[in-house]
């Protein structure tokens, strides 16, 4: 099943940088080595074995967008699932970036009037910490109110924190075909096994997919850490020319477990009752890798219906 | 009394060591522990203005992520700042703005360097090092009249930036004049020596790790408990670390290779995160802090002979260092083991 992802935004907003960091394995100082797309560029990412992310990244140079917004105008806007268009918060021209999500927009709109849209401020680590709030807040206002009648999400991100790992969690989730049937199994699984909180992660990318709370955390931005703590972790093993497998930290107040589960994702349980061993935590997690994997077959029997 | 209390966190340990320890660890492991504060060796940093010491200091020591100190601001006035939170030294950085004589009175250089066990020269070698060198010659003959048992080490920072020959060629040439500098001034018996460091790779731990190995009387001891350890237990390295600065103390006497040093290094940061997000109040890093502090009363305990009753904090929870481990599987069979031996630092074995 494909899904077309438009990735757009004025020339070094940095699409290039999050799509590498997220898809292709990149770590943050090496995006420095990217150089300016040249009008489209083209990939395909496999995600979740069986969706195919269709990433179209767009140059932002204005030669371009001015002629994605004439010539190419149906090639580009047709059929498109998802837009990300990608601001930089340093910015000076705001104006002229906003005049060109307008007409972003309005291509959307007539082409395909079902896409998600979705904002990502970015570069947020070049602003100060205490002002970060304030300018995200007033981005948001700003970008809803002349994004109508089109709905969109706004998040602040920015390739040197787990930001980027929340707003493209989030993106990806509106993609994956039998969300709703994954959340139930998965809340049905952490009652079972007696856990706080069970996550699901997408194989390649450590994306959170699907998760299920039990026991209320007060860190809202767990998720997106984790996938940036495992992410990096899975790098450094890379240069040993080993993948990283499982893990399992514990101490008196809690034990987490991360480990391959299907063939497309890795599972996060956490534990806080001592009285669990490890050792019946990881049969739970090796019995309930076939209902999953069950899920996911399910969902590969679709594509004909929706190509 | 120290030992009473190490005795049962060791005795908690049962499960891979046997309680009799026929090795005596009790002298080894109350020691570092139990040892008063003013014998911790002493490590002073030194060097020229924007060379990278506060840099070092809050990658190493605050775990700081090095794209962060970029924005540090340079510090301009003489600064004296202490690194307490580690249990086998006491670190000070020593700014040293050009132009004035820290060796004149108001600075009581007898106190500062008298009890100094090493002393880190920062250099940055993306700069022109002449000046370092002359100041870092400057030094090392005064410092070396007060304390002619000081450790000089140099470290040759911001390699980063440079390639590989250039790396070697700039160590080369900063080795051969300064060593040159000092048997001009007729100390050739000072031996300095040399680092190539980068706040961006692992390089600066492990040069770290060097200089602390130097200071610590008890290495010998723990490189032979080590080894005994691995050949009994079929593991392959194990690495004494403390886990707050990835500094590791000891390791087995079979050779370090950088790239598991360097993988253990980030094994500690993935369970240090995952623990302070999913481990409450337990696990975070500054937690050391107060558990190191309950750790000195202890030592004037033992060296003043006073009631038992002064100890009973430090064993409040023993059971749960006993718990605090990690394990992280990797496809080709490694396994890496990490997990806390005493309240501060940690093993970390890798089973391949």
């Amino acid at each position: 099943m494909k899904k077309k992802v438009l990735l757009m935004g004025k020339s070094g907003s940095g699409k290039t940088s999050m799509r590498s960091i997220i898809f292709a394995n990149y770590i943050a100082r090496d995006t420095r080595r990217l150089g300016a797309t040249i009008d489209v560029e083209h990939s395909h990412v496999r995600f979740l074995g069986n969706l195919v992310l269709n990433l179209w990244d767009c140059g932002g140079q204005e030669a371009f967008m001015e002629n994605y917004f004439a010539s190419q105008r149906d090639n580009i806007f047709r059929n498109v699932e998802v837009l990300i268009y990608v601001f930089d918060v340093e910015s000076r021209e705001l104006e002229k970036d906003m005049h060109y999500y307008q007409s972003c927009l309005e291509a959307i709109l007539q082409n395909s009037p079902q896409a998600k849209v979705f904002c990502l401020v970015h570069k947020m680590d070049l602003v100060q910490d205490d002002q970060r709030e304030l300018i995200i807040q007033e981005r948001e206002d700003d970008l809803k109110r002349l994004s109508k009648p089109l709905d969109c999400t706004c998040f602040a991100t920015s390739i040197w924190d787990e930001t980027l790992y929340k707003a493209w969690s989030s993106i990806v989730y509106q993609l994956i075909p039998n969300v709703k049937q994954l959340e139930t199994t998965l809340a049905h699984f952490t009652d079972i096994i007696d856990a706080d909180e069970v996550l699901l992660f997408e194989k390649a990318t450590f994306l959170v997919i699907s998760h299920c709370e039990r026991k209320p955390h007060k860190d809202v931005h767990r998720f997106e850490k984790i996938s940036n703590i495992i992410k990096q972790f899975k790098l450094s093993c890379s240069k040993l020319a080993a993948a990283f497998q499982s893990m399992e930290v514990r101490n008196t107040n809690f034990a987490a477990f991360i480990d391959v589960f299907t063939p497309n994702t890795y599972v996060m349980v956490v534990v806080s009752d001592p009285a669990i061993p490890s050792a019946a935590t990881l049969i739970n997690i090796k019995n309930a890798r076939k209902h999953f994997e069950k899920l996911e077959k399910v969902d590969g029997g679709h594509p004909a219906l929706t190509s | 009394m120290a030992y009473n209390s190490d005795n049962d966190i060791a005795g908690q340990y049962s499960v891979s060591f046997p309680q009799g320890f026929d090795y005596g660890p009790e002298e080894g492991e109350g020691d570092p522990a139990g040892g008063a504060q003013d014998q911790k060796p002493k490590i002073l940093v030194m060097g020229l203005r924007r060379s990278g010491k506060t840099s070092i200091q809050k990658v190493v020591f605050h775990k700081v992520s090095p794209n962060e100190t970029l924005f540090l601001e340079s510090t301009n006035k003489i600064v004296k700042e202490d690194v307490t939170n580690c249990q086998f030294f006491v670190y000070h950085v020593w700014d040293l703005p050009a132009h004035l004589d820290y060796f004149d009175s108001t600075f009581d250089p007898e106190l500062i360097f008298g009890g100094c066990g090493a002393l880190i020269f920062v250099i940055d070698s993306q700069d022109d090092y002449m000046d370092a060198l002359s100041k870092l010659h400057f030094v090392v003959t005064r410092v070396y009249k007060m304390n002619p048992k000081i450790k000089f080490e140099v470290f040759i920072h911001k390699v980063d930036g440079l390639s590989d020959d250039h790396k070697i060629d700039a160590q080369r040439d900063i080795n051969q004049r300064a060593t040159e500098d000092l048997a001009d001034a007729g100390l050739d018996n000072v031996h300095l020596s040399f680092y190539l460091t980068s706040i961006y790779d692992h390089s600066i731990f492990e040069a770290f790790s060097k200089v602390v190995q130097k200071l610590i009387p008890q290495l010998p001891t723990l490189e032979n408990l080590l080894d005994i350890f691995i050949s009994n237990s079929g593991i392959e390295k194990a690495f004494l670390f403390d886990v707050v600065s990835k500094i590791y103390i000891a390791t087995d006497s079979s050779p370090v290779d950088m790239q598991s040093y360097e993988l253990c290094c980030d094994m500690i940061d993935v369970v240090l995160d995952v623990s302070s997000i999913y481990g409450g109040f337990d696990s975070e890093p500054p937690v050391y802090e107060p558990r190191h502090n309950r750790i000195s009363p202890l030592s004037f305990d033992s060296d003043s002979d006073s009631d038992d009753g002064e100890i009973i904090p430090e064993r409040v929870n023993p059971a749960d260092s006993n718990q605090r481990l990690a394990v992280i599987k990797l496809n080709n069979g490694t396994v890496m083991y990490l997990r806390e031996v005493t309240k501060q630092n940690c093993w970390r074995l890798s089973v391949y």
